[in-house]
């Protein structure tokens, strides 16, 4: 894969000289963002299909062949939309919302490794930036919120603030554990770290298990799903803070919501799942034989297993009260984390650790 | 006039121009993201100067977290614009003259320094990495004033909730953990009943009637 990536740089670069750095960047950008929001496309129909037959019921299966023109069939019906802007919205902040919480979701994935050496940006401190990243997505919402001048929107904007600060602080700390195990922000280096004789049981949900959960949830909760979407609680507020949107703003929000899941799934993955890396490797036969398998099936195949969870846990729980959320987040979660802080500080020390 | 100085002369330009909206907005709201704004800014010449930890510690702390909470202060509170704007110019030389005072400082503190070094920050090899170093000196040379700030912190915290907080005796709140512990017997209970027989049913259906 690298291999084929030099080829065409090295080609490129014969051929436009100086003006090629900006051309292969904003190719690469497109080669990410593109299958990304292909993914969110698709994705919406696979959530409203999965939760269907776990509903004992077929899922939309009207348009095209069952149902795969769905989302084209939707995006064109929100597109073609009035966009209406309430009365007394603040107009300027409310169009730029939609694009305050689409922005983060998208420029997060510039560190996030698909294959070895697979990154838009090899950042040292990628892991951080990704942090930084995630926590910055929450503007949108709160600005969507107060811009609309409607008291469910802005109800729905202090429960999302609310619950995504107090969300970050437990998925910080269990990324503290991580870089901790790794020894890195690199983001490449810390799915390297990940790389032994044991396939899957070398990476880091071995050890961290704990916070492997912990980062998971606390990410479903940052994303505002199921069964912690109290952000847009249809039965109390409306739709929360996107109740005034329609048309394209709401669409924004919408790839926002779903861009974010693919993410949240992608870093549990590279995190704690080994990204790349063969679950097989060093297995005998089996692990010789699936080492020939490229390194993106692996982070796809492993990233779908984790979308498949989102639409699970939906299918699965009710919403939870906004107090026993905040009782998670800072009561269980937080306590949780600190403590594995210390265990695994303590237990890299002792010839215990083996990974 | 290299990329890295237009892009030094764009942040800069945008860090002060936000900084003077942050100030002379009318909406509080406003203020508070141009402020964000400026944080960014900031951030961004801190990436120019290789101080990528700062950089994206100053985004990850301030813009995603304390500024959120600003937002959300500002947004909850019923704010008079009229009467804040009332005052603006009359607190306006205090606020220049402490400006004034703080850049001076500044100048003395700096200003020898840049002088010195010939204005231009060291170039480091690409493989040199700013979190490492900071860890580094943080860890090693810096520890005991490094603890020192975050226990002042600690106690600032400690001291700030055990100030405001104010628990109510006759406050019905809920005790989630109880909630969360109870067991399906606590709320359902099963009971066993016979199927009744159905001349039994008719036969009251007639009492009934006679009635």
């Amino acid at each position: 894969m690298i291999e084929l990536l030099q080829t065409v740089h090295q080609m490129g670069e014969g051929l436009l000289g100086a003006a090629w750095m900006p051309v292969w960047t904003v190719v690469k950008i497109l080669v990410i963002v593109l299958p990304i929001m292909g993914g969110v496309a698709y994705y919406t129909l696979a959530e409203r299909k999965v939760l269907g037959f776990m509903q004992v019921r077929p899922g939309p299966n009207r348009v095209g062949w069952w149902g795969l023109m769905q989302p084209i069939a939707d995006g064109i019906k929100l597109l073609l939309k009035e966009f209406i802007i309430p009365s007394g919205a603040n107009k300027f902040l409310f169009l730029a919302a939609p694009v305050m919480a689409l922005t983060p979701a998208l420029a997060a994935w510039a560190v996030v490794p698909f294959f070895e050496g697979g990154t838009l940006a090899n950042v040292n401190a990628g892991l951080l930036y990704l942090l930084a990243m995630t926590s910055l997505g929450v503007y949108g919402i709160i600005i969507a919120g107060w811009a609309s001048n409607s008291k469910y929107a802005f109800l729905g904007a202090l429960r999302s603030a609310a619950q995504i600060v107090s969300y970050e602080l437990a998925m910080g700390f269990a990324l503290v554990c991580v870089l901790l195990a790794a020894q890195s922000l690199n983001m490449g280096e810390i799915v390297q770290g990940q790389q032994s004789e044991y396939g899957l049981f070398g990476w880091y949900w071995v050890p961290l298990f704990p916070m492997f959960i912990v980062y998971f949830l606390a990410g479903v909760a940052e994303t505002n799903r199921a069964p912690f979407d109290l952000a847009e609680d249809e039965s109390a507020i409306v739709a929360g803070f996107h109740t005034e949107y329609s048309g394209m703003g709401f669409a924004l929000f919408f790839l926002a919501e779903y861009a974010n899941m693919i993410l949240i799934a992608a870093l549990t993955v590279v995190f704690f799942l080994g990204g790349y890396l063969n679950p097989f490797h060093g297995w005998g036969v089996l692990g010789e034989l699936t080492d020939q398998i490229p390194g993106l099936f692996w982070m796809l195949a492993k990233m779908s297993i984790f979308l498949f969870l989102f639409l699970w846990l939906r299918a699965t729980f009710p919403r939870y009260r906004y107090d026993q959320l905040m009782r998670l987040g800072w009561k269980v979660f937080i306590p949780l984390t600190l403590i594995w802080v210390v265990v695994v500080a303590s237990w890299m020390q002792t010839s215990l650790w083996v990974w | 006039m290299n990329i890295e100085t237009i892009l030094f002369y764009f942040f800069a330009a945008s860090t002060v121009f936000s900084a003077l909206r942050v100030i002379t907005a009318r909406n509080p709201l406003h203020s508070v993201m141009f402020l964000v704004l400026a944080f960014v800014s900031s951030a961004g010449i801190w990436l120019l100067l290789e101080a990528e930890f700062l950089a994206i510690a100053l985004v990850l702390v301030y813009v995603g977290a304390v500024m959120v909470l600003f937002l959300f202060v500002v947004m909850m509170l019923d704010i008079n614009i009229e009467k804040l704007r009332k005052d603006y110019l009359q607190w306006l030389p205090a606020g220049a003259l402490l400006a004034t005072l703080i850049v001076v400082q500044m100048v003395f503190v700096l200003g020898d320094k840049a002088a010195s070094t010939g204005m231009t920050a060291v170039k480091h090899a690409s493989d040199y990495s700013n979190t490492k170093e900071l860890g580094r000196l943080i860890y090693t040379d810096y520890v005991y004033p490094f603890e020192l700030a975050a226990v002042l912190l600690l106690v600032a915290m400690v001291a700030a909730i055990a100030l405001t907080f104010r628990r109510r005796r006759d406050s019905k709140r809920q005790d989630v953990r109880w909630q969360v512990n109870v067991k399906r017997n606590d709320r359902v209970r099963i009971i066993s009943m016979p199927a009744t027989k159905k001349n039994e049913v008719s036969g009251a259906d007639e009492a009934h009637a006679a009635d």
